[in-house]
């Protein structure tokens, strides 16, 4: 199920702006990879080219490759609706859809897409929900509007929604940056369980957060502002938290930064 | 006075931080509104004033200045801006308010003489127009089906603008579409119906029809469908788009199952306030449809008749009957708006998105 992610020599524009420069990293399979580092970086804006999704912006474009296993997702031909069922992300604020149920959030990516059976759909909707771990929280209410929900049970029902397409990776823009402590911790439990099924990326500005989750971080600086953001190094997050072998990123992450 | 007197002082050397000051007791507009009016019905008296308007304008500038003046004396310069303010807030609201209320109230007075079942359900055929009788069976029906027809052909084109724009439109072609639904807002209804007039009716040589009023009322129904329509579908957050196009969803259906069931109640709004505002149109109808005296079911072959155009009609009979009928009609084709009005706020309401608290 889950993939290898390959990036070589990946840059991204708005427009004329080069957001990032010569990204090259490996994401492991059945992992999580976290992203690290300062505002305005291009963690974002890099964990988007992982599933075509820079290019919705108006005048975004992407040079460089993305390999999925061995497939080239910028290659042509490549449709990026297909990439992003393979693709899957979930968004810095939670954001379900609000005409539908709880139960037809969960069923949206797979309806919309209109390939499954309506007795199948029971299952999965139960199955993504219980992944999610907000069965229980809703089973007695799935038929009321996702919005009526908690922040932190919203984002759970997103992730619910994003795995309910059975994607091979799970892009997670910032996820808990507007939750509580405690939905937040229930965030990072999912997480560490669905590592198991999924390739999980993490962008995070919650260092703790990164320590916690990931196996192996990456850190993202910029050289200046309005310069292009760089990928400065990644390795196990244990050692990049440790004994990292860039000087920036022990300034970073011990917070000497700046 | 005795507001000034009865005025919550501040306690000397009890508000060191300053925070504390003196206000007026809560009867004081109620007060100031009495004496205004004494004072303007006295003066009134002295100048020999027989006209109440005078005096009553009288009574309102007294009022204004009083409350300025009271309250700057007791409650300080600020306060008492503030009451000015909100005073000429609520006199401009009742100068908006009073035309309103006064065509409503002369409508319903004088249209509910003849307005009856018999009046509903009959049309004018073989009616002489100088005694009583009659109705406007045929000019609600004409109404209906023109409207009907006229909004059948310009929502779907205007959503579809409205879509583009919103959702596909980048570069010149946007720029000039924008450019001409604008231009199209202008246009006024004469214009619009004189254009059809020459195509439908002047070079294809179609006669007249109630299509044909229905073509013209369609041409000004959608710039108002598409600005309203644009407007609500920017109100959809990016991120819903977002979130549908992560699931792996094609754009086109992201906007059909997303971004229009989003933005459903706004657009259905819109869509209401236009059918209420063509429903008034007179001068598309006058040259395009003509106006009948009999009922004529059928809107694509010969004249039919309209409600806007039936008031006009009676009301150039010129004899009591017809005024009568005039005013009976107009208050029809005010229900008949409000009824549509009422109709959108009840769909926007059941289709907005719920919270679920």
């Amino acid at each position: 199920m889950a993939k290898r992610i390959d990036v070589s020599g990946l840059s991204a524009y708005y427009g004329k702006f080069k957001a990032i420069e010569d990204i090259s990293m490996t994401v492991e399979p059945r992992s999580v990879t976290a992203f690290i580092g300062p505002s305005g970086c291009g963690k974002s804006t890099f964990i988007r080219t992982l599933n075509r999704m820079h290019e919705v912006t108006t005048g975004a474009r992407v040079e460089g490759k993305v390999r999925l296993d061995d497939e080239d997702l910028y290659g042509q031909g490549v449709d990026p609706v297909a990439v992003r069922r393979v693709v899957g992300m979930v968004f810095q604020r939670p954001n379900p859809f609000p005409t539908m149920s709880i139960y037809e959030n969960v069923a949206a990516g797979l309806k919309l897409n209109g390939k499954v059976r309506k007795s199948e759909l029971d299952g999965i909707v139960e199955k993504s929900l219980k992944g999610a771990n907000l069965w229980n929280e809703v089973k007695d209410r799935l038929n009321r509007p996702g919005a009526g929900l908690s922040g932190g049970q919203q984002q759970r029902l997103c992730i619910a929604r994003a795995i309910a397409v059975e994607p091979q990776v799970l892009l997670m823009d910032e996820p808990c940056s507007a939750l509580d402590p405690i939905s937040t911790l229930a965030i990072e439990d999912l997480i560490g369980e669905l590592k198991e099924r999924f390739t999980i990326v993490i962008v995070t500005h919650n260092m703790q957060q990164a320590a916690r989750v990931s196996d192996r971080t990456a850190f993202f600086n910029l050289s200046a502002v309005g310069q292009p953001g760089r990928l400065i190094e990644i390795d196990e997050t244990e050692r990049i938290f440790s004994n990292p072998s860039v000087k920036a990123t022990e300034d970073y992450v011990s917070g000497r930064f700046g | 006075m005795t507001a000034v007197e009865d005025a919550v002082a501040v306690p000397a050397g009890k508000d060191p931080l300053g925070i504390q000051h003196a206000r007026l007791p809560r009867w004081t507009p109620a007060a100031v509104a009495i004496g205004a009016i004494v004072l303007a019905v006295v003066a009134g008296a002295a100048a020999d004033l027989g006209n109440k308007v005078q005096v009553g304008l009288i009574a309102g500038l007294l009022y204004v200045v009083g409350t300025f003046a009271v309250s700057a004396a007791v409650e300080g310069v600020r306060q008492a801006k503030d009451r000015l303010v909100t005073v000429l807030m609520w006199g401009a609201f009742l100068i908006a308010v009073i035309p309103l209320a006064s065509l409503i109230w002369e409508t319903v007075d004088r249209g509910k003489t003849v307005l009856d079942a018999d009046f509903l359900t009959h049309s004018m055929n073989g009616v002489l127009t100088i005694g009583p009788g009659g109705g406007l069976y045929h000019a609600l029906l004409g109404t209906i089906e023109q409207v009907a027809i006229a909004t059948v052909i310009a929502v779907p084109i205007a959503l579809l603008t409205a879509v583009y724009l919103v959702e596909y439109g980048r570069g010149r072609l946007a720029t000039a579409v924008t450019f001409f639904v604008d231009v199209m807002t202008g246009i006024p209804s004469i214009v619009a119906g004189l254009f059809v007039l020459s195509l439908w009716i002047v070079i294809l040589d179609l006669g007249y029809s109630g299509f044909a009023g229905s073509l013209a009322l369609a041409i000004l129904m959608i710039p108002v469908v598409v600005r309203s329509t644009e407007e609500m579908l920017k109100l959809v957050p990016n991120e819903l788009r977002e979130a549908s196009y992560a699931l792996g969803v094609p754009k086109w259906k992201t906007i059909v199952k997303v971004v229009l069931p989003t933005s459903v109640g706004g657009i259905t709004t819109g869509v209401m306030l236009a059918v209420a505002r063509i429903t008034g149109e007179t001068a598309p109808v006058l040259l395009l449809v003509f106006g009948s005296q009999a009922i004529n079911t059928n809107p694509f072959d010969g004249t039919q008749a309209s409600l806007p155009l039936y008031v006009y009609q009676q009301w150039a009979n010129g004899n009591q009957a017809s005024w009568d009928r005039a005013w009976a009609a107009a208050l029809v084709l005010i229900a008949f708006v409000m009824i549509l009005n009422l109709l959108a706020r009840g769909i926007a309401r059941w289709k907005a998105p719920k919270t679920g608290r």
